[in-house]
């Protein structure tokens, strides 16, 4: 999987309250809907901004705080390609992974804000074409590949009628 | 090799020996979704062609963070909530009774040794009854609904021991905003922490949960206590039957990522300031802010013993002109106990407005949202920026005592002053 586009940089503790705010979360289950205030309580414009295949690239800790799985949803469906981050927070990492948003930890130190970024999922490598580097990726836990390769945890369960890690 | 709490509970329920870093596929033994979290479960429990819920006596629908309803849209959804617990048999918790977090640990479902997801990320509170509780997502809570089962790495542990007892004016809640400020928000990222010792164990069950709430604000997968004869009085006077569970200690030999220790007799009263959980400072560092709306409830600080606290204070006292003053019971079972024991009259009369049991003021869903440029002060767990509905609003965080304390003052002020 191959995924090419802008980076939109992002400090560090990103939280689930920034990607979508509680007062919208639990208005309706239509994430096109809810996509429209990604981020919109750090920037206002951000949904705008975007366009389909770009990259979120933040710090450590991205996506700590609630449970609430409408924040990786609403990432996909802003059009984000994948998340970058030096760390994720716990919930947020299997969320994104049961939903089937690419999230790849590697250092973002080396990514500006409108480098265009090319990312190699299955060769594991982020390449900064703005500044000519390549960034190595940390590889997904085996059990998460799993359920990524499946097209998320419901497409998993549904195809092995429950875990199948063995 | 010795092991930790967690490690012990996960190789219960996983059937093997859990060693921090593996893969486990464990069974739960309870199950919870709010209404923020429980729609979208719905949705993948569908998605993943479930039939049947695993077990309904074991599964528990929330209605608490919009409660009552206050628009169409969330009307929807809650009949949703409420047609499924219907047509699968579970429990569901209607408007009114209170913060998913207090009817869970109220309803004697589990204890020492359990293991319990919840689709809300606090819900590593029932740690606090030597339980491994754990926040999840929607569609990991679906396949748990299915299948009584959900994967987990074990987490490496923190072993965070506080000796000493707290002082007068200090409580559980100055403790855990200090710790966090100390360890900070990623601190415990994938990690488990224990927390022991004598200030622990000199806490009240109430306490303790407020210190296992707030585990996540260090991004730990749980936050788990030892059990004693206050956790068995706590499952005995909620219905649980103590003998049903097996308290699980740490071995000697257990191996830590980290062991940390402080001294607590010295602690003062604490706040987190906008717009981070771990910007901890001590509290007379601000004393003098102007306050708009003070906030007491939430599964952090929304307990009997809370709410107590509070009404020792504004007992003959009025909230001042400038500040209101929003109470919320954590549930309908504190709510009745504050009004027969008095509570919610001394509230009331200094002028506070006591809401229904619920998560809305806290994270911005319903009642209290504050104007912009407003200072809120608060005992939720979170004060990120637009948390209660306006990103234009400052929150502080603190215990139950100082909130009340500055609806009296107007402003951040000691609450020792206050408290006899």
């Amino acid at each position: 999987m191959r995924l090419q586009g802008r980076a939109h940089k992002f400090g560090n503790d990103i939280n689930t309250d920034y990607i979508i705010s509680g007062k919208y979360k639990f208005k309706t289950l239509d994430m096109n809907e809810l996509a429209k205030h990604v981020m919109e309580d750090l920037d206002p414009d951000f949904y705008q901004k975007i366009r389909p295949g770009d990259f979120i690239v933040a710090g450590t800790n991205f996506g700590c705080g609630s449970s609430r799985e409408q924040a990786p949803l609403v990432i996909k469906h802003a059009r984000i390609g994948a998340v970058l981050a030096k760390s994720f927070a716990r919930i947020f990492f299997r969320n994104a992974i049961n939903t089937g948003l690419p999230v790849v930890e590697c250092d973002t130190d080396q990514i500006e804000a409108g480098d265009e970024i090319v990312l190699d999922l299955a060769a594991g490598v982020c390449e900064n074409r703005t500044r000519g580097v390549t960034i190595p990726v940390k590889p997904l836990p085996e059990v998460m590949l799993r359920i990524l390769q499946d097209g998320g945890l419901a497409a998993h369960f549904k195809k092995h009628g429950g875990f199948n890690f063995g | 090799m010795g092991q930790t709490i967690i490690e012990k509970i996960l190789s219960r329920a996983s059937g093997k020996k859990a060693t921090a870093g593996e893969i486990v596929v464990a069974k739960v033994d309870c199950v919870m979704a709010q209404d923020g979290t429980a729609p979208l479960a719905i949705q993948s429990f569908e998605r993943m062609e479930g039939k049947r819920l695993f077990d309904p006596e074991r599964v528990n629908l929330v209605i608490d963070h919009s409660a009552p309803s206050p628009t169409e849209g969330i009307s929807n959804l809650h009949k949703l909530m409420r047609d499924f617990a219907r047509e699968h048999g579970c429990r569901l918790y209607d408007i009114g009774d209170g913060v998913c977090h207090q009817v869970m640990v109220e309803s004697g479902k589990f204890g020492p040794g359990s293991v319990v997801v919840g689709a809300d990320s606090h819900t590593c509170t029932y740690g606090a009854l030597n339980a491994f509780a754990t926040g999840v997502g929607s569609t990991d809570l679906a396949a748990a609904l299915i299948s009584g089962q959900m994967w987990f790495k074990v987490p490496e542990t923190i072993r965070i021991i506080c000796h000493g007892v707290l002082p007068r004016g200090v409580y559980a809640k100055d403790l855990i905003l200090y710790l966090i400020g100390d360890l900070t928000a990623d601190g415990a990222t994938y990690k488990a922490v224990e927390y022991v010792g004598e200030a622990i164990s000199a806490l009240s069950q109430e306490g303790r949960f407020t210190i296992a709430n707030m585990a996540v604000e260090m991004g730990a997968k749980a936050g788990l206590m030892e059990a004693d004869e206050k956790t068995f009085a706590w499952l005995a006077a909620h219905g649980g039957n103590p003998g049903d569970f097996a308290p699980v200690n740490a071995d000697p030999d257990a191996v830590y990522a980290a062991v940390k220790e402080y001294d607590v007799a010295g602690l003062e009263p604490q706040v987190a300031k906008p717009h981070r959980v771990d910007n901890v400072a001590p509290l007379s560092s601000v004393a003098g802010l102007k306050i708009d709306q003070a906030f007491i409830g939430t599964c952090t600080n929304g307990r009997l013993e809370d709410l107590r606290v509070a009404a020792g204070i504004l007992a003959g006292r009025k909230v001042h002109p400038r500040t209101r003053l929003i109470v919320a019971p954590a549930s309908r079972r504190i709510y009745l106990a504050a009004l027969r024991e008095g509570i919610l009259a001394t509230l009331v009369e200094a002028g506070a407005a006591v809401v229904t049991p619920g998560c809305g003021p806290c994270v911005g869903t319903h009642n209290g949202v504050p104007a912009d440029g407003e200072v809120v002060i608060s005992t939720a767990n979170r004060n990120f920026r637009g948390r209660m509905g306006n990103r234009n609003a400052e929150i502080y965080l603190a215990s139950p005592a100082a909130v009340a304390a500055a609806a009296v003052a107007g402003e951040i002020v000691d609450p020792r002053e206050f408290v006899k």
